[in-house]
């Protein structure tokens, strides 16, 4: 194995290593999780990490750093691949239809892209964000309606390529159905992108949410996701640095297995897809 | 692959300045559609979402003032009234008082805009000060200590969100060593945070692009023969590589920059710099639409701006390009 494939393939284990820790917290978080992640105990306000019971210490209310960044885990991932999977499902049909039939519609579709892509993505699901409402329901749907289009402009593109290929006009010629020809030919030939945008999105996906809960939108206190929680801690930074650094860093390790995943997932599948 | 060839078109000088003027033209024309259409978007948005009269009021207030409220800002008219309405001051620039400051709300969105520029084109600059020259070094050396250390700052540097990256910097600079300020906007100190902030996530993007836009140039047989003339290495890659290697790197550069400003809402709103960022999210949390609609149409226009910026500069590094849009 040659030194570029070696420290691909190094990354992209560390990257599934932090990709599957983060799944572990999120499944596993009753059972690891020493406390209650809403309930606080006032007696045990603000204590730093290392305070017996509570080894990243607690907040404000009482309630155990650890125990809400384990759950936060779960909040983030669920957005996360709520998103991802609404967005593929939507962007990937819509882009498929585009590129496959054309015409007026497809074109109509991709003014509609330009249009969401004058805007940058943070911006648009904010704004989404604040018309729609607030809550973990409300800040999928704002993220997936901000996200699709990058799914339909790819799926488009590739469609309209691999239209041209030798042997999808082999099949028209010998007279393959429409539908067939699309799903049995085009679709797996369009999947491995599909697949890798979905994992670069995944990581873009769960900082936004964050993003936005910490400017006081999205998920809601007293529910524990990363973004509310580092909201929340904006205002004890002087005496309370814990409540900050932990959320934070389990954001920040979450996003890098993610995209190292994703990464390794685009040297495997298709070298040459720039999202 | 100079620049004189590409100025030699084969249409000539002025048949390609008038195929310019055209391409601009078309260009600017879909800009106002885009930003027409993306007003109208949230207008019905806003809308459709409820009643906004009673998110402007406070929840106490009499059921007979709101009416007055609604009748005064025209709320009772049907929609299609309303939207023509908004349509008709929106071209004059006319997007109603802001309801938390009474004031014209476009000119309170432009008043803010120089503070978001300014800390925009600093942390553009530093990005690019700091990530073009790494990515070369990490292509120069490929395989080397250096090459793994820039990749890896890269990869990190992606991966870390400005929002966290900012409150710890404010934390080790502000609190614990009190060297920086850690808030606001002033002299040349109150830039240091909001712009390493900012930068950080298109530094490291934009490394890695040209890291790899410079390794697939030094591939080209171009440079190969560059290097067999003779030539010093510092020209292979200063003349033969960086021009060839830029197009990619402009071209993201080009979307980043306009991401700056989406970016730009989470830095001001950490470093409460008074910015259009700051100023939307602020207007996003009051419901005062009119600062909302005003802020869409001037994050719409320079973002297409930047794009289309981005785009003539494209054909200027690429001749190839330019010919097909002169046609």
């Amino acid at each position: 194995m040659s030194g570029a494939a070696l420290r691909r393939n190094g990354l992209g284990v560390l990257g599934l290593t932090l990709a599957a820790l983060a799944v572990l917290a999120a499944l596993a978080a009753p059972v690891l999780a020493p406390h209650d992640p809403v309930k606080g105990d006032f007696s045990q306000g603000l204590k730093p990490p290392g305070t017996p019971w509570h080894p990243l210490g607690t907040d404000q209310l009482g309630r155990d750093t650890l125990s809400r960044v384990l759950y936060g885990a779960r909040v983030a991932l669920f957005i996360g691949l709520c998103t991802v999977l609404l967005t593929a499902i939507v962007g990937g049909i819509l882009g498929l239809l585009a590129g496959f039939f054309g015409g007026w519609p497809g074109q109509a579709l991709m003014r509609l892209c330009d249009v969401q892509l004058s805007f940058p993505f943070i911006l648009l699901a904010l704004t989404i964000n604040a018309i729609v409402g607030l809550g973990l329901r409300n800040i999928i749907i704002s993220l997936a309606a901000a996200g699709w289009v990058v799914y339909a402009r790819v799926v488009r593109g590739e469609v309209l390529s691999v239209k041209q290929r030798d042997y999808v006009q082999a099949a028209a010629a010998l007279g393959t159905g429409r539908a067939r020809i699309l799903f049995r030919h085009i679709l797996p030939n369009v999947a491995p992108s599909i697949i890798i945008v979905a994992s670069l999105q995944f990581s873009q996906f769960i900082v936004a949410e964050a993003a936005i809960s910490f400017l006081g939108f999205g998920v809601q206190p007293p529910t524990p996701a990363w973004g509310s929680m580092l909201s929340e801690s904006r205002d004890f930074l002087y005496i309370a640095w814990w409540l900050a650094a932990f959320p934070g860093a389990a954001l920040a390790l979450t996003a890098l297995g993610v995209n190292l995943v994703g990464d390794w997932l685009r040297d495997i599948l298709d070298p040459k897809l720039r999202v | 692959m100079s620049s004189c060839e590409c100025r030699a078109a084969p249409s000539g000088t002025s048949g390609t300045l008038v195929g310019m003027r055209a391409y601009l033209l078309s260009r600017l024309a879909q800009t106002a559609l885009v930003v027409f259409l993306s007003l109208t978007a949230v207008f019905f948005l806003v809308r459709l979402s409820g009643d906004p009269v009673l998110l402007f009021l406070p929840m106490d207030i009499q059921a007979k003032d709101v009416n007055e409220f609604r009748e005064r800002l025209g709320f009772n008219d049907p929609l299609p009234v309303q939207y023509a309405r908004f349509v008709s001051g929106a071209v004059r620039g006319d997007f109603g008082e802001s309801l938390r400051y009474r004031r014209d709300a476009l000119r309170l969105v432009l008043e803010r805009l120089p503070a978001t520029i300014k800390l925009g084109v600093t942390a553009l600059l530093l990005t690019f000060c700091l990530a073009i020259p790494i990515g070369i070094l990490c292509a120069t050396k490929r395989g080397s200590l250096v090459d793994y250390l820039g990749m890896g700052a890269a990869v990190l540097g992606q991966a870390i969100p400005g929002f966290w990256l900012g409150l710890m910097l404010i934390y080790v600079f502000s609190v614990r060593l009190g060297w920086l300020p850690t808030g606001g906007m002033g002299g040349p100190a109150h830039f240091v945070m909001p712009c390493v902030v900012l930068a950080s996530f298109y530094a490291a993007r934009i490394a890695r692009l040209t890291r790899s836009s410079v390794l697939d140039t030094l591939n080209e047989e171009y440079v190969l023969t560059a290097r067999a003339k003779g030539l010093a290495e510092w020209i292979v890659i200063g003349k033969h590589t960086l021009k060839n290697s830029a197009i990619p790197i402009v071209t993201l550069a080009g979307l980043e920059t306009g991401q700056l400003l989406g970016g730009a809402v989470i830095t001001e709103t950490i470093f409460a710099w008074p910015g259009l960022g700051r100023l939307t999210v602020q207007a996003l949390q009051n419901r005062d639409f009119p600062v909302v609609l005003a802020a869409v149409f001037v994050i719409s226009v320079t973002y297409t701006l930047i794009n289309l910026a981005v785009d003539l500069l494209y054909g200027w590094l690429d001749p190839r390009t330019r010919r097909e849009v002169a046609l």
